[in-house]
């Protein structure tokens, strides 16, 4: 019982990781770079939905609404002003470009006087519920968490397959250039799988933020979403879920059953044995160039 | 304008290429070993400090500049180097064995941390050596019985055969002293075979294997030499803190170190230091020109994450060369001098391409 007690405790916090991979793993596909600032975005799309439903006293989805929105368009902008004009340089310039929007992202929000630096709690209607089913126990909140990213995921890996738009991604990721040839507008691609991505992260910002707080360092979880996309293997959707899910199981079970520390190492532990035995990942498609 | 008329193929690889760069280094050699009579107390520190780091930056640049592998996790290597020497100068060993035997240590945990690289490549690799910051960490921070955990650990003074480093001049001249012995060690590897196939590896992986280079061994020596050199730079360091704690070496440590080759030049042996200088003087020209700032602006805990990531995306937009980059174009604007054209370092406009066929 308590395995299992254990076990939906770890899906739940896995269902975080995936949502915040699911960020990571849209960018990747469609433009073959690492955002590390999706913690970060997660972080502001938590403070957009917190200042939409304290100070305007607006309804908790109106909140979400509001915030997903606000994130959207952060993408966009932040995709315009310093990811477009490197279009095509090395991959880690790009990566460092998003680590130094993090940086300042993070200093920002801790830059706003009286309210950076403090620790919020979020209400949400569905706060402090729980449901119990023949001795186990399951808070809401996990539950909504876990909903969402199941339709969020399916949502997303039918439009990647199904649509124009998301096949034109797909195209746009293997070979910009002749994407380009065969009249795909990758760079407005591009810009809009940003939007999509900092509109999840910010999904993903205020389904956590009732279960932990809100405050500027809580992006840092990000870091712990990454091992989730490389166990899932980088560049499938269905992997980023089904990886962070294993982690947080991983996480929850060996914060129990292994000495201290081991908890906050698990998940680092599996990414590495993963990167060592099977590099790809669980989904990850292997290609190899032919010379 | 200067034209070097070649006649010889040494002079290809001769470490200087004319008589004006042995005038200059020459002045920057009697400037750091009359330091100590030129700067004050601090300033000496500083100068130190920007030693031990661009030791660090030289590690980085052979490994990210050189050879294109990328590592979130090089603060762990400072850390083994600098808990290692901690803990032997603890026991009485004397420095320079206790150096060696720290340089040696980080470079069998770059071995171990390389091996995934034989295996992935990219984001990936980042994403391995991220991790084995993190276990790295944990370790420091739970092994309490050899490194004090989070109640830290004291550094004893470098000492040797009854020959103590007490004063910092003193500390100076080792800091400095290694550092030019690391920087002539990068030259003179960059110009061999070795140094050669690392580049190669960077430039293209395909080509590289199809010349006969192999890739894992190449790739597990440079983590090797790259950590090495920040091994070095950690037993400096540790004897630079005096008290060492698992806070120290974060990940949030790596990215800094990682900013700090970027913002310096990437794939430049000037840029280690450079970008090393700027790491030291960036938080003491903030906290210089916070009074001047409005109050609320210039307290603010958020100010030198801002003006850190400011910075690293404006070099990463506008100069991609880091540092190096403006000194290199000024060198070149003076030595073509009436024949500098704008154009000569516009980035040409280009696609992504894949690297996940590989």
């Amino acid at each position: 019982m308590q395995v299992l007690q254990l076990t939906i405790s770890g899906l739940s916090q896995g269902c975080i990781y995936g949502l915040i991979a699911l960020g990571f793993v849209l960018i990747y596909k469609a433009t073959e770079t690492v955002n590390f600032a999706q913690g970060e975005l997660m972080m502001l799309g938590a403070f957009a939905g917190l200042a939409a439903t304290t100070w305007l006293g607006l309804p908790y989805w109106a909140g979400v609404v509001l915030s997903v929105l606000a994130l959207a368009a952060f993408g966009l902008v932040v995709e315009r002003l310093v990811l477009r004009p490197i279009l095509g340089q090395p991959a880690f310039a790009i990566v460092m470009v998003t680590i130094g929007v993090g940086y300042v992202a993070r200093g920002l929000v801790t830059m706003v006087p009286g309210v950076g630096t403090e620790t919020y709690t979020y209400p949400a209607p569905f706060k402090d519920e729980v449901f119990k089913a023949g001795g186990l126990v399951i808070g809401a909140e996990h539950l909504v968490v876990i909903g969402t990213t199941v339709v969020l995921c399916a949502i997303m890996f039918a439009a990647f397959r199904y649509t124009r738009i998301g096949v034109a991604m797909q195209a746009a990721s293997q070979n910009q250039l002749a994407a380009y040839y065969m009249g795909i507008p990758v760079r407005r691609l591009n810009g809009l799988i940003w939007g999509i991505s900092a509109a999840v992260a910010a999904v993903a910002g205020v389904l956590l933020a009732p279960i932990t707080f809100v405050h500027a360092n809580m992006g840092f979880i990000g870091l712990k979403a990454f091992p989730a996309a490389v166990v899932g293997g980088f560049g499938s959707l269905p992997g980023a879920i089904v990886g962070g899910l294993l982690i947080g199981v991983v996480e929850s079970l060996s914060g129990f059953y292994l000495p201290e520390g081991f908890k906050d190492i698990a998940a680092y532990v599996v990414v590495l044995a993963m990167l060592i035995g099977k590099p790809n990942g669980l989904f990850g498609e292997t290609m190899r160039k032919k010379v | 304008m200067r034209y070097i008329f070649k006649t010889d193929y040494d002079q290809d690889i001769r470490l200087f290429k004319h008589g004006g760069q042995k005038f200059w280094y020459g002045v920057l050699g009697i400037v750091l070993a009359a330091a100590p009579w030129l700067f004050s107390e601090y300033q000496l520190a500083q100068l130190s400090l920007i030693a031990i780091y661009g030791i660090v930056g030289l590690g980085l640049m052979v490994l990210t500049g050189f050879t294109g592998l990328v590592s979130i996790g090089h603060a762990a290597f400072l850390g083994v180097g600098a808990y290692a020497e901690a803990i032997l100068a603890a026991r009485g060993w004397p420095f320079p064995v206790s150096f060696a035997v720290a340089v040696a240590l980080s470079a069998i945990t770059g071995v171990v941390v390389g091996l995934p690289a034989l295996r992935v490549r990219g984001i990936y690799l980042a994403i391995a050596t991220l991790a084995f910051g993190f276990i790295l960490e944990e370790i420091i921070t739970r092994w309490e019985s050899l490194t004090g955990g989070n109640s830290g650990l004291a550094v004893a003074q470098p000492a040797a055969f009854g020959w103590k480093l007490e004063t910092a001049p003193q500390f100076y001249y080792l800091c400095t002293l290694l550092a030019i012995v690391a920087t002539l060690a990068v030259l003179n590897l960059l110009r061999t075979p070795t140094g050669r196939a690392f580049v190669a590896i960077r430039d293209s992986e395909i080509s590289a294997q199809s010349m006969g280079i192999s890739l894992a061994a190449y790739k597990t020596l440079s983590f090797a030499i790259s950590a090495g050199l920040t091994g070095l730079a950690g037993a400096l360091y540790a004897h630079k803190l005096r008290f060492l704690s698992p806070d120290q070496f974060t990940v949030l440590q790596s990215v800094e170190l990682l900013m700090m080759v970027f913002v310096g030049g990437i794939g430049s042996i000037h840029g280690a230091f450079l970008g090393a200088a700027f790491l030291i003087a960036l938080p003491q020209a903030i906290s210089a020109l916070a009074p001047h700032l409005p109050a609320s602006l210039g307290s603010a805990t958020g100010l030198q994450p801002t003006v850190f990531g400011l910075i690293l995306i404006g070099f990463i937009l506008f100069e991609p060369m880091g540092m190096f980059g403006w000194w290199f174009k000024a060198r070149t604007y003076l030595q073509l001098f009436p024949f500098y054209r704008r154009g000569m370092f516009r980035r040409q406009k280009s696609f992504q391409k894949s690297d996940r066929l590989r």
